[in-house]
């Protein structure tokens, strides 16, 4: 049997290296300017971008760019309390004469890394699980995984947060992981559902009878075709985990004081609406604008990724 | 006469769809092929016809092993390709391929060409130079080189199905399964993918059993047919006397509806039978003869005894009651 070859020598061989290498080089740098297209036809998607990564920035700067670095501590001046928004202090002072400013973006800080620590933590096994249960669909292993899956969808998450919270040692960490413990589910679910279409595709059953690997299959052709919704509900979720957080926070249960956190400044400011209206308002503000920078990236995520499969 | 490359004895695969009865205890089966035979020889291309649910593709996809058999058995090369149990080994998964009807749900969109031909390269080929392979599997179906970083969506139809057929022939296979390669594409393409898997065939001494619904395409490319009814098949035969004298009356029912554009071409057809009904539901295969309901010489014993397979000439057999029983008057005139 004839074998396709190529008869070459070694500097030919050398020049088809570098040749492909250019390709792809092209083609990487290609690929990015479409997927950046793809974002930026919706004007709203890089609104979100900008403000996601701002108020990262933000947060990470937090100790330079704020005003009164200490007011995140330990810290009380209470000649200068319940001042409204002035030039000293942009955003007021609360009931203990610290700058609200500075507050919020410390605040931001402990909500950002609860929505990050909480998706890196459920993500993985979310996905995992759903992967697994789509590629062995109609077997016990399916019925196994989601089985689990619904008990644990069956429990409302923000009360086995207060649960844990509340039999643990109430804090950010132990809210973190109640929230985890609730959250992965959906990503079974989400992903079950994508795993078990896929599973009959053509070109699985093209790997699987040239003798593909279970890694292959699952990793290889199945997880990057579920990637795109997974994405899409990591951003809209960011969003509501730091909802959770603030909750959380806003009965006691998470963050503790004096740590700054916006679910506790807006939960002590409360009291003193509507006089000293700037206390709660301004951390709530806060959560709206870091929810719907993230709500806007999800949904022009969600269009990218649509507009690719055309 | 060149030998049997791959050997299907009273093959049957039927789909449990559902269960009936008070307790749900009687499974609701499909008989998606139910009892066929026929050998591929060395280097032919062994064409299989049928409507839609005739389990043409049942055929193809138990032989490459997307299922296990209900019962019967498939033999390549002598070798039996369904054991006891457990796997196919590597080497038989290597020798048959498939390329599949649509293109466009065989290729991974999530991944590129360099990245979908690597996969059977790095299986069944890994001393070999990958990307030198990867070259000359591109060149081999006329494909530009650039083409290895481009994902699926960027190609056309025609392009897609070359990938296809590039990526079933990585593993080197001397047996591949074409399951209608070309339904999926435009008329204009349709053309440039046959001459292609033709020149294929020829550079590489491989076997195709091509499945597919397009007569006409059939006459070009197969040099032997079978046709299939309800998982059952009802005549094998040469191409040219396939197409020139037609036993099975569905056979001339199907050679009769072929569209043409002249007269003469009208004139050349073997007879004239109106097609009528539609094929059933395999659920509820039909008695007897699965063809009765629809054939026009049916006689009363079509309806209560399932004929057999006779032979009626050379490498020609025929499943139907009209011929070949012994003692009785041949239907032909």
């Amino acid at each position: 049997m004839g074998q396709p070859r190529i008869n070459s020598s070694s500097e030919a061989a050398a020049l088809v290296a570098q040749r492909i290498r250019q390709l792809e080089r092209e083609s990487r740098r290609e690929n990015l300017g479409r997927a950046w297209y793809k974002l930026s036809r919706n004007p709203m998607s890089v609104v979100g971008l900008a403000m996601v990564l701002s108020l990262i920035l933000l947060a990470i700067a937090a100790p330079w760019v704020t005003p009164y670095p200490k007011h995140a501590g330990p810290f009380t001046d209470f000649a200068n309390a319940k001042i409204p928004p002035c030039g000293r202090y942009l955003l007021g002072t609360d009931q203990i004469g610290r700058d609200i400013l500075t507050r919020i973006i410390f605040g931001l800080r402990s909500s950002l890394l609860m929505g990050v620590v909480v998706l890196a933590l459920v993500v993985p096994p979310g996905v995992l699980l759903g992967l697994l249960a789509g590629y062995f669909h109609g077997t016990w292993i399916d019925t196994l995984i989601m089985r689990i899956t619904d008990i644990f969808l069956a429990v409302p998450p923000l009360i086995l947060a207060l649960a844990v919270a509340s039999v643990l040692k109430p804090n950010l960490w132990n809210g973190m992981m109640a929230v985890s413990l609730m959250w992965w589910p959906w990503y079974t679910r989400l992903v079950y559902g994508l795993a078990v279409a896929l599973r009959n595709e053509y070109f699985v059953t093209a790997a699987e009878i040239t003798g593909a690997s279970a890694g292959h299959i699952l990793f290889r052709e199945m997880l990057p075709n579920v990637l795109s919704p997974v994405f899409t509900k990591m951003s809209i979720d960011i969003a509501w985990v730091i909802i959770i957080g603030s909750m959380l926070s806003y009965v006691g249960l998470g963050v503790q004081p004096p740590e700054p956190s916006l679910g506790t400044m807006i939960s002590d400011g409360a009291r003193y609406l509507p006089d000293q209206w700037w206390i709660a308002v301004f951390p709530a503000l806060a959560i709206v604008v870091v929810v719907l920078g993230f709500n806007l990236l999800g949904d022009g995520i969600r269009d990218m990724f649509a507009a690719e499969e055309i | 006469m060149t030998a049997d490359i791959l050997t299907i004895t009273d093959l049957k695969k039927y789909f449990v769809v559902g269960h009936k009865g008070i307790r749900r205890r009687e499974p609701i089966t499909v008989k998606a092929v139910d009892g066929v035979s026929f050998a591929v020889r060395e280097g032919e291309t062994f064409g299989l016809v049928g409507e839609s649910g005739s389990g043409k593709s049942t055929v193809a996809y138990v032989t490459v092993g997307m299922y296990r058999p209900t019962a019967g058995s498939i033999h390549f090369r002598g070798q039996p390709l369904f054991g006891e149990k457990g796997e196919r080994p590597l080497a038989l998964k290597k020798e048959i391929q498939i390329v599949f009807q649509d293109p466009g749900s065989s290729l991974n969109p999530r991944r590129t060409i360099k990245q979908i031909l690597e996969l059977p390269l790095r299986i069944h080929r890994p001393q070999d130079n990958r990307l030198e392979q990867i070259l000359a599997l591109l060149e081999m179906v006329e494909l530009p080189a650039d083409y290895m970083y481009k994902y699926p969506r960027m190609l056309g139809g025609g392009e897609k199905q070359m990938v296809a057929i590039a990526r079933a022939l990585a593993t080197q296979p001397s047996f591949v399964i074409l399951d209608e390669p070309t339904s999926a594409l435009d008329v204009s393409i349709q053309g440039k993918i046959i001459n292609l898997l033709m020149r294929l065939q020829r550079e590489f001494h491989l076997s195709y059993l091509f499945i597919t619904h397009d007569l006409s395409l059939m006459r070009n490319v197969a040099s032997r047919v079978a046709i299939m009814y309800l998982g059952k098949v009802c005549e094998i035969a040469e191409t040219v006397e396939f197409f020139r004298s037609p036993y099975h009356p569905y056979t001339q029912m199907l050679l009769s509806s072929i569209p043409v554009v002249s007269e003469e071409e009208e004139q050349l057809k073997p007879r004239k039978i109106i097609s009528t009904g539609e094929i059933p539901s395999p659920v509820n295969i039909p008695s007897g003869c699965s063809f009765h309901l629809r054939c026009p010489y049916k006689m009363e014993i079509c309806t209560r005894i399932d004929p057999v397979m006779v032979q009626v000439g050379e490498g020609h057999l025929v499943r139907c009651h009209l011929h070949g029983q012994p003692g009785e008057a041949s239907h032909e005139e």
